[in-house]
């Protein structure tokens, strides 16, 4: 296909957002619609991702390529892979459900909130669409520009704090990356071509110290342990979009950059550091799960929620094995279907009462029943029950590492009844406890707010029921990377089958409704 | 060496002497038509264009004997130190109105200033140097105090001159040294005598040559010789101070380079520690301080302190690519510096500077084209892609890896990521806080031109740097 597609996702969002800079202050209905209009448009154009994708190769597919800065070999270099269509898909489809969520909650400056949302947007495309090293990083600071303001200006009483915190934290990880990939550019030939690095051998001292390098940025993104601090912060004084763009797709990033850089650029030095990653996972799995248990704020309860979480998604990256880590992959896609899902319902109800307080709550489920079933079913997919996506991807995941190491499996489901725990307490919380007077007449969801979430809720089911859908994106390439990383086509340290027919083998277990 | 003097020798001179000429001639307008300031300006700005698209054509040559060079290397410092002219040019209409400045001197001053750069950037002998650098400091001294009536104008002017002074006495004694020992002035004789003689392990070789580099460091304003810099750059009228945070710098960068490479090549073993500390010091000094500055021109001025410290990180790195970024650096630093220095003059209005960081309060609701305007200043100078900040950035990160300065590229990416603090502080102000007071910003065409220049290279450059960046090193070539 010859048609730049990719370049388009990228850049009409961007473009849009420039013209939205085009209308008059004060018609904030018009720039709502357009903002909407432009998201949509967005997601439409990106839909050709998902019918004209070629699931039998791991080659880069939608490849453009061409030279930029000659003088480094820099090119414009975009393509997806398995690996990263879903999340480009995922970021078109979470940016439409933020400007719903934002249309009456963000109140001063209108205009400004909606430009930066599609500015992030168009970033956000970029970073998984980059496989130029250079490029990828270009995107991956630009990003920083909207989401700081996004934080900073329509966020919550400490959003100074909070937003200084989360662009220092990833700034400064994001520059010692930057030392890496040069160091990397020099060592790997002169390119920035993430494929012709991926294909070369580096000496085993040079991977380690690289592969830190990358974990400083990528691991202050997922955020890993210790590296989570600024997330609980950002999210809790982010506005309601701000929140669901980070849970969403953000900090997945992270995750993304493990699976598209550490791993098949420096594979020994991942299967050295295999141990300390899982064990950074499983103690932000268990330590994360804890800290909820002690939260009186809704949002840092669910912020706190998502260091678990993306512990899971680490665990399964890290355990290596075909299983593990296409679990993690689709626990990143439900963990932004989910959370950010969660994240709009607690802007739907924050909207209404202005609190955060989980006290404050009692009873919603008499007043506001729609919202109260839609919440249960987010509450259960987070924990994992089976017909909910959430269950699909911890299954492959604790399936994966208990493959690789039994006792990491052993600790991480602890995780998932700490899980079961807190979300479920939560929810006795908000809308079980005895009714609190102050919410009767409390408005139940309008139809705007109905349509937002039923993305999401087709997604958890879809993916709940019928996960090959989007599995059958990953195999090949899931497959191919993990050859990359063992550097052996024939298996790997489990003695698992890989590729293809071992995910076959995984599959029956699962609850599907085909075959 | 005695070649016999006829006028064809002066040719590669030829802008110099037509700037300079052109300085004169605006003192005489001034003098017959006190009156029209605005055609001073337009006078300006037209030997500026002039002189530039006449460098683009020059041939290179040598001039008075060997001491002048004309080369590729010169005309792309004399371009940055033209451009700086230029946009100060574009920028001054509107304060030297608003600040009520009737002197018309100013703008003869800055030719002049200009015309001491170019000696400067051109020059491979060190008294040379010296006369290049005296005439752009003296002009210098005189534009920061040219607000007669202002306390703090007069004490930056007396304050610079007095430590310009000391300075220059500095690079004088580290010339005599290295001229006693070595028996000429010369940048190519030094690096024949030495590579003749052991004399490089000689202290007062190494003492004259450190001394020289201390002159040096001072004029680009680089720690621990920075001193003078935030008292002088809050003092002078502010078009000035953009002035000076661009121009003279760029020369004295030039001056850096080409005395290490043309003089001292072998020694790069030492100079390159050196530089390592000079440079590592800038930013710590600057950006650390810039933390707790409340005026803007200060904080501009700790931020210009910490960019020369960025700056070095080409020159310690010794090779060609390492130069060529701190040349692209300082084309790009000349940009987003005359940028933000634009819209810190867009805050300012007849009575009220507005140079406190808190005028910036809400400036985003009262005027929102400057706030974005200096959004994307502050992005480029904290080096967030996709503005030219970060790309010339890059590329002195990697050159001085590539020379294999690890630990001080960790180091001075930590500082850069300190430095984020500052510069975000103003966009928080600007979009976070609510205004204090409404005003209505004026936008002169001069001013409104300054801006869109600033903007579109910082972010035209920042997307497609490869033509800078080209430029840059084949204007290396010469070497």
């Amino acid at each position: 296909m010859t048609f730049p597609i990719l370049s388009l996702l990228i850049f009409f969002p961007v473009l849009g957002g420039i013209l939205l800079l085009g209308i008059g202050k004060e018609n904030v209905k018009g720039v709502k619609i357009m903002a909407l209009v432009i998201s949509l448009l967005e997601f439409v154009i990106s839909l050709p991702l998902w019918f004209f994708f070629d699931k039998t190769t791991h080659h880069m597919q939608f490849v453009e390529r061409h030279s930029w800065i000659k003088l480094f070999n820099i090119e414009y270099y975009l393509g997806i892979d398995g690996i990263s269509v879903l999340f480009v898909l995922l970021s078109a489809l979470v940016t439409i459900l933020c400007v719903l969520v934002s249309w009456n909650s963000i109140e001063i400056k209108v205009k400004e909130f909606f430009v930066s949302l599609l500015l992030l947007e168009g970033a956000m495309i970029g970073v998984f669409c980059a496989l130029d090293f250079f490029l990828f990083y270009i995107f991956w600071e630009a990003m920083l520009i909207p989401m700081f303001l996004l934080i900073g200006v329509w966020g919550g009483p400490n959003r100074i704090y909070a937003t200084t915190k989360f662009f220092l934290y990833t700034l400064v990880g994001s520059l010692l990356m930057l030392v890496g990939i040069i160091t990397l550019y020099m060592q790997g030939g002169n390119t920035f071509d993430i494929l012709a690095l991926a294909e070369q051998n580096y000496p085993v001292k040079l991977q380690l110290i690289l592969f830190w390098a990358f974990f400083a940025a990528f691991a202050v993104k997922v955020p890993m342990w210790p590296v989570h601090t600024w997330l609980p912060d950002a999210h809790t004084e982010a506005p309601a979009a701000g929140s669901v763009v980070l849970a969403a797709i953000l900090i997945k990033m992270g995750a993304y950059g493990f699976l598209r850089f550490s791993m098949p650029i420096l594979p020994e030095a991942t299967s050295a550091m295999m141990i300390p990653m899982l064990v950074l996972s499983l103690i932000g799995i268990v330590y994360g799960g804890l800290i909820c248990l002690a939260q009186s704020d809704l949002k840092r309860l669910i912020a706190y929620s998502s260091v678990s979480h993306m512990g899971f998604v680490t665990l399964g990256i890290f355990a290596l094995n075909t299983q593990s880590v296409e679990g993690g992959i689709l626990q990143m896609i439900n963990h932004g279907v989910v959370t950010g899902a969660l994240f709009l319902g607690i802007g739907m109800v924050y909207e209404r009462t202005h609190t955060r307080k989980i006290s404050d709550y009692g009873g919603l489920a008499t007043n506001m029943p729609i919202f109260a079933s839609f919440f249960l079913l987010f509450t259960l997919a987070s924990v994992g029950l089976p017909g909910t996506n959430g269950f699909i991807g911890e299954l492959l995941i604790l399936l994966g590492s208990f493959l690789t190491r039994p006792w990491v499996a052993l600790i991480a489901a602890s995780g998932l009844i700490i899980g079961a725990w807190y979300m479920l307490w939560l929810y006795q919380r908000i809308f079980f406890n005895p009714v609190n007077a102050r919410w009767n007449g409390i408005r139940e969801l309008g139809l705007r707010e109905i349509i937002t979430f039923l993305p999401m809720v087709i997604l958890i089911f879809w993916i709940g029921l019928y996960p090959n859908s989007m599995l059958d994106y990953m195999h090949v390439s899931v497959a191919h990377l993990l050859d990359q990383v063992t550097g052996n086509p024939a298996g790997v340290t489990s003695g698992v089958q890989l590729g293809v027919d071992a995910a076959a083998n995984v599959v029956p277990h699962l609850p599907q409704v085909s075959h | 060496m005695n070649m016999p003097f006829t006028l064809s020798t002066l040719v590669p001179v030829l802008p110099e002497i037509f700037l300079a000429c052109m300085a004169t001639i605006l003192i005489v307008v001034d003098f017959l038509c006190p009156r029209n300031r605005e055609m001073l300006a337009q006078l300006a700005l037209f030997s500026a264009f002039g002189v530039i698209f006449f460098l683009f054509y020059q041939e290179p040559g040598l001039a008075f004997g060997t001491m002048f060079i004309a080369d590729s290397y010169s005309v792309f410092f004399k371009v940055i130190c033209l451009f700086g002219m230029l946009m100060t040019t574009l920028l001054s209409g509107q304060y030297l109105k608003v600040e009520q400045i009737r002197q018309g001197e100013y703008y003869s001053l800055m030719t002049f200033s200009v015309v001491g750069m170019m000696f400067m950037v051109s020059a491979a002998d060190l008294i040379v140097v010296y006369l290049g650098l005296e005439l752009m400091a003296l002009s210098i001294y005189c534009l920061v105090g040219l607000l007669k009536s202002d306390a703090r104008a007069n004490e930056a002017s007396i304050k610079y001159f007095l430590m310009g002074s000391f300075s220059s006495a500095i690079l004088l004694y580290g010339i005599t040294l290295l001229y006693g020992l070595t028996g000429t002035t010369d940048f190519a004789g030094i690096a024949k005598y030495c590579s003749e003689t052991d004399i490089l392990k000689n202290p007062a070789l190494l003492t004259g040559f450190v001394l020289i580099l201390c002159g040096f460091f001072f004029k680009v304003g680089a720690a621990p010789f920075h001193f003078w810099s935030p008292d002088i750059y809050q003092g002078s009228p502010t078009s000035i101070t953009a002035f000076m945070s661009v121009a003279p710098k760029a020369a004295g960068f030039a001056v850096i380079g080409r005395f290490l490479l043309m003089a001292f090549p072998e020694s790069h073993e030492q100079w390159g520690s050196l530089l390592v500390i000079i440079s590592l010091l800038s930013m710590a000094v600057g950006n650390i301080i810039a933390i707790s500055q409340q005026n803007v021109k200060r904080m501009l001025a700790y931020s210009s302190i910490a960019h020369a410290g960025y700056a070095l990180l080409g020159i310690l790195a010794g090779t060609s690519e390492g130069y060529s970024a701190t040349m692209s650096y300082l084309l790009i630093y000349g940009f987003m510096n005359m940028g933000a220095f634009g819209v810190v003059i867009l805050m300012c209005s007849k009575g009220n500077r507005r140079e406190s960081l808190e005028d910036y309060k809400g400036l985003a609701k009262s005027n929102p084209m400057a706030a974005l305007l200096m959004l994307i200043f502050m992005f480029s100078l904290t080096g967030i892609p996709p503005t030219a900040g970060f790309v010339g950035k890059f590329y002195l990160l990697k050159a001085a890896l590539a020379a294999g300065y690890t630990w001080t590229v960790i180091i001075a990416v930590i500082f850069s990521a300190i430095s984020a603090y500052f510069y975000l502080r103003v966009i928080r102000y600007m979009y976070m806080d609510e205004p204090q007071d409404e005003f209505i910003t004026q936008y002169s065409p001069g001013l409104t031109a300054a801006l869109v220049i600033s903007a579109v290279g910082v972010l035209g450059i920042g997307i497609l740097p490869g033509s800078i960046f080209d430029w840059a090193a084949r204007s290396l070539v010469c070497f």
